[in-house]
């Protein structure tokens, strides 16, 4: 099991990786609550298939509603073609199992993210700990 | 003729009257925050009804409530477009009020994040239910390819609103029209300075090309 620690501890972040399947049985509210429920308690989100346009929409609507100063400041969400990420990318070799030409989703905590673009290798430490 | 097909014969004509004043259509002026979207609104609204819609400023999230101008006429080679147009708070995914504190005080920055955040809430909500077009702007000296931008275009897409871009900002000397048009090559890109009021002919034509 990976730790959660502190948001200042920049090398104990936790990674919840949410596969297709258990995203199509939610409905929209439960997913954007899923999410955002690990964004809030400084987790990194990423999903294996991504969100429908009208579900991002409600997620920036509700990812507003819970901004608190000192508290949270929002979301980083970054979208990657699952096509090019296959080839290259440490996350799709993550995803590598699916045929699907979906989207790959990540989201996180805005004042945490920077550190998951900025060093993949990261992500792999982390992802080898799980 | 029966009396029913005379009661449908009349209705019809009713409903006909009803319908055929078309409703003006209601264009949101959407794009992240600081990117001219309320100096444009103020220069559309100035240029066919003389007021103004709000305030604008160099400090991000200056809109912070949809705003709405009626009525607005554009005429175009001799037909008269109405539209409403309405001023949206540049969206985005994240507020943090320690942006603001260099311009203001502590509690005027938190309670301008506040307000942002329900702002951006209410401009989402305004799009999926309340509108039938959009302008979406950009600062064509920024890179437009964000989350943000990728994101709004796909849900504006989704609900297939027609959607103009405006590469805005073309006076300054870092602006790359060329720089939107690759990032949205599915979409028609206006280019135009909404400060100095450049190329707003081919903005009122394209609009009422679009919306009218
Ligand atoms: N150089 C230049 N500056 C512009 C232009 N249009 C707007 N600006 C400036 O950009 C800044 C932001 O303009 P606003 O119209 O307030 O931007 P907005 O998109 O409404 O911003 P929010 O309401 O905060 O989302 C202001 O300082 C404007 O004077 C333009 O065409 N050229
Ligand atoms: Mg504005």
């Amino acid at each position: 099991m990976p730790e959660a620690r502190g948001k200042d501890d920049a090398d104990g972040v936790q990674i919840d990786l949410i596969s297709g399947q258990r995203m199509d049985e939610m409905a929209t509210m439960e997913k954007i609550r899923m999410i955002l429920d690990g964004v809030h308690d400084g987790k990194i989100v990423i999903l294996e298939e991504g969100l429908t346009p009208d579900e991002e929409s409600r997620l920036i609507e509700v990812t507003m509603t819970e901004i608190s100063p000192d508290e949270f400041n929002g979301i980083e969400i970054e979208t990657y073609p699952k096509s090019s990420a296959n080839n290259s990318s440490l996350l799709g070799r993550l995803m590598g199992n699916s045929e699907s030409n979906a989207k790959l989703t990540v989201i996180g905590p805005a004042d945490q993210i920077e550190t998951l673009h900025k060093d993949e290798t990261l992500i792999s430490a982390l992802v080898s700990r799980n | 003729m029966g009396l029913f097909t005379e009661l449908k014969d009349s209705i019809s004509r009713v409903t006909e009257r009803l319908f055929s004043e078309q409703e003006p259509k209601r264009i949101g002026i959407y794009g992240p925050p600081n990117a001219g979207k309320t100096t444009l609104a103020n220069r559309i609204a100035r240029d066919w009804t003389g007021d103004a819609v709000g305030a604008e400023s160099h400090v991000p999230h200056e809109t912070r409530r949809a705003r709405r101008k009626e009525n607005v006429e554009i005429e175009r080679d001799g037909k008269t477009v109405t539209i409403d147009i309405v001023d949206t708070p540049g969206v985005t995914t994240k507020v943090d009020y320690e942006e603001f504190t260099d311009e203001m005080s502590k509690d005027d920055a938190i309670r301008r994040s506040r307000e942002a955040t329900e702002g951006v809430a209410e401009a989402m909500h305004w799009l999926r239910e309340d509108v039938d077009g959009v302008i979406y702007v950009l600062d064509s000296a920024e890179d437009p390819i964000t989350q943000v931008n990728t994101m709004l275009i796909g849900i504006i897409e989704s609900r297939d609103l027609p959607v103009l871009i405006f590469a805005n900002k073309i006076d300054l000397e870092e602006s790359s029209v060329k720089r939107i048009e690759d990032a949205f090559p599915q979409h028609e890109t206006i280019p135009l300075s909404a400060k100095e009021g450049d190329n707003m002919d081919e903005v009122y034509d394209s609009i009422a090309e679009y919306f009218g």
